[in-house]
């Protein structure tokens, strides 16, 4: 079947912009009559395929992809024919790495633009609200700790406890703030999420603002993303236009701000954030307290992921114990898996815990793009450990991670083909902590310094079996004096390099 | 004769601070309106930002330093900005890096290459950032091509 649409989608995602999407769109909107609507839409986060040009076909949406601009009269004189096109996807709903997801935060992602707030409504948004709106606020607590939800920022902390105890703590005003700093490398689940549905997030904020009696909501979004600034202010003005933001605390409004990072990695770290979200130097906060009884100017504050926040709508649509049943062991509900790297089919995996890495890298990564054989995995962002090849089967969960001495932070998978020396990888990741230290603690400070200057010594080849000690001496204090996971998590990624990959730091010596 | 500090008056972080209601708390914004209209944060926007938010000018001078987005100096035209952290890594960045830093070393004054560490453009690297255009799959010599053509490398490539 072949005819030109009455509406096409070419998504306005900074990943789909920057593989040319702003230039297909120019060419569609050259080549088609007036009457035919193109639509800047979100994006899937099926990478390899952007830009992803879909048309409406009697309900069912064809995908075209990778398409660019030379392709676009073709597809226009040939009527986007279903399946006889080079391009031609067919539905798209039946991409076998999209169809085999389990999209709950990501499932209206890319269906439309991101400040359409009757499309979101008309695929299954608002009902969270609509049903907190019903609920007090002990209850909204009550769904989320049922439902096992924890911070998918990294720590893992369980969220309705956290909200429980913002919601206990008095004080003159509460604050909900948003962590969207997504600085680790290989992931960019909150960007796709704030370009593509930002809608989710702000239900979330507000579901999470009426719980815990907070009528301040600040998102802090990191000044790399400037697509995801622009589009969340512009969503956050659609839906106060339409009232949502009306009655939600006590019979006052909630209201969300935006405000712009600065380019600081540590601003991720929790009590950075509010330092920098006071106007501070984004150095990091002692604990106790803890930001839920004193957190922003001294007022009991929520810090949470854009990913947990945007698991929330879910959840209370369905219910706490629907979500309970996704995922294993301890670790419940859906995580946003991120492949990044060298894979051939880099995407935005949602599915419950407890698939396997290989599965992930192999059945929806496809392997490596370039064709060269896998060798090193960092999971969990530059904080997490490199893992090998034998370690791909492990379920991609927080406890079994940790069980084999890594971690699942924000969700990022990197993989490195067999040219990647990881001598240079654990020297990165030192070198890295000496850039982003905010300087507060010693270890974390001087450690990163010292750290990279040991690895010169050991890839200069210089009294490697010493250093090596030295090292290892350096990554212990670092973990056990430092005062946050920037300091304290670094030696993770260099001790994973050390005792998965010694052919990499010993070669010198052997030669 | 020295020009007496409190003497000196940014009109455009007089305005910035201005529409931020004067609020401590919205230095960081603050400083990024400056950065804007300005392309660098200079000793005068710092001095009239801590006159108006009623904050030392070390204070001020301490923010704007901690954070990577504030220059001191005045940019050149351009900025690219190139992902050198480990997805990009893994995806041959490090080459294109070196082979664009070398490319561009003729035309510093008008278009410098800085290293960030993330775009969160992870499965398209290498990744950058040519002013506010994301650029994936990041093609050096494509790169070199277009800038050449458009004339901010002029003449000075190779």
């Amino acid at each position: 079947m072949t005819g030109l649409p009455d509406r096409i989608y070419i998504p306005g995602d900074s990943a789909a912009r920057s593989v040319g999407a702003d230039g297909v769109a120019d060419a569609l909107a050259a080549a088609l009559p007036d009457s035919c609507e193109i639509v800047r839409n979100g994006s899937r986060g099926l990478f390899w395929l952007e830009p992803l040009v879909e048309i409406d076909r009697d309900g069912v949406r064809l995908g075209f992809g990778p398409v660019t601009p030379d392709d676009v009269a073709d597809l226009v004189a040939t009527g986007f024919p279903d399946s006889s096109h080079k391009l031609a996807l067919g539905p798209v709903e039946d991409i076998p790495q999209l169809a085999r997801q389990q999209r709950l935060i990501f499932a209206r992602c890319g269906l439309a633009a991101p400040s359409d707030l009757e499309a979101y409504a008309r695929s299954g948004g608002l009902r969270g609200l609509e049903v907190a709106r019903t609920l007090a606020p002990d209850t909204i607590i009550e769904q989320v700790k049922t439902s096992g939800l924890r911070g998918r920022g990294g720590a893992g902390f369980p969220a309705g406890i956290k909200w429980e105890t913002a919601r206990k703590s008095s004080g003159e005003r509460k604050y909900l703030c948003c962590n969207a700093d997504e600085g680790d490398s290989g992931t960019y689940a909150d960007r796709l999420l704030m370009e593509g549905d930002p809608f989710t997030l702000i239900e979330g904020m507000c579901i999470a603002a009426r719980a815990i009696g907070a009528r301040h909501g600040l998102v802090y979004l990191r000044s790399e993303y400037p697509d995801a600034i622009r589009t969340l202010k512009q969503a956050i003005n659609v839906w106060r236009e339409a009232g949502h933001f009306r009655d939600l605390v006590d019979g006052a409004d909630v209201d969300i701000e935006v405000r712009t990072g600065a380019g600081a990695y540590i601003c991720g770290e929790e009590s950075s954030m509010l330092n920098s979200l006071e106007g501070k130097r984004g150095e990091v906060r002692a604990k106790p307290p803890i930001p839920a009884i004193s957190g922003l100017f001294g007022q009991p504050t929520i810090v949470n992921n854009v990913l947990t926040l945007g698991s929330v709508p879910w959840i209370l649509a369905h219910g706490g114990e629907a979500y309970r049943d996704f995922g294993i062991g301890r670790s419940r509900g859906t995580q946003a898996f991120q492949l990044a790297g060298d894979v051939a089919r880099g995407a935005l995996i949602e599915l419950a815990f407890g698939v396997s890495l290989r599965s992930l890298i192999e059945d929806f990564g496809g392997g490596t793009r370039s064709g060269r054989p896998l060798r090193a995995v960092q999971v969990g962002g530059p904080l997490g450990a490199y893992l090998r090849e034998a370690d791909l089967d492990v379920a991609m969960d927080y406890e079994a991670l940790a069980e084999i001495g890594g971690m699942l932070g924000h969700g990022g998978i990197v993989v490195f083909n067999d040219r990647v020396d990881m001598a240079h990888q654990a020297r990165f990741a030192m070198a890295f902590c000496a850039i982003e230290s905010c300087g507060k603690c010693t270890p974390c400070r001087v450690g990163a310094t010292r750290g990279r200057e040991t690895l010169d010594k050991i890839i200069a080849g210089d009294e490697i079996e010493a250093n090596l000690d030295l090292l290892q001496d350096l990554c212990e204090l670092m973990t056990d004096g430092s005062l946050c996971a920037m300091g304290g998590l670094t030696p993770m990624p260099v001790r994973s390099a050390i005792e998965r990959f010694p052919e990499d730091f010993t070669r010198l010596a052997a030669e | 004769m020295p020009m007496l500090i409190d003497t000196i008056d940014d009109a455009t972080a007089r305005a910035a601070c201005a529409r931020l209601a004067n609020r401590p708390d919205a230095l960081i914004e603050i400083l990024h309106a400056v950065r804007r209209a300005s392309g660098f944060v200079s000793d005068a926007a710092i001095a009239t930002i801590a006159d108006a938010l009623n904050l030392s000018r070390a204070e001020v001078l301490g923010v704007v330093s901690f954070y990577h987005d504030f220059n001191r100096r005045p940019a050149p035209r351009h900025v690219l900005k190139i992902c050198r952290a480990e997805a990009c890594q893994a995806s041959g960045g490090e080459a294109v890096a070196t082979r664009l830093e070398s490319a561009f070393a003729s035309a510093a004054d008008t278009i410098e290459i800085r290293s960030v560490y993330c775009l969160g453009n992870c499965a398209l690297g290498p990744a950058a950032l040519l002013d506010d255009r994301p650029i994936g799959r990041l093609d050096p010599d494509a790169l070199i091509d277009e800038l050449t053509v458009s004339g901010v490398l002029s003449g000075g490539v190779e």
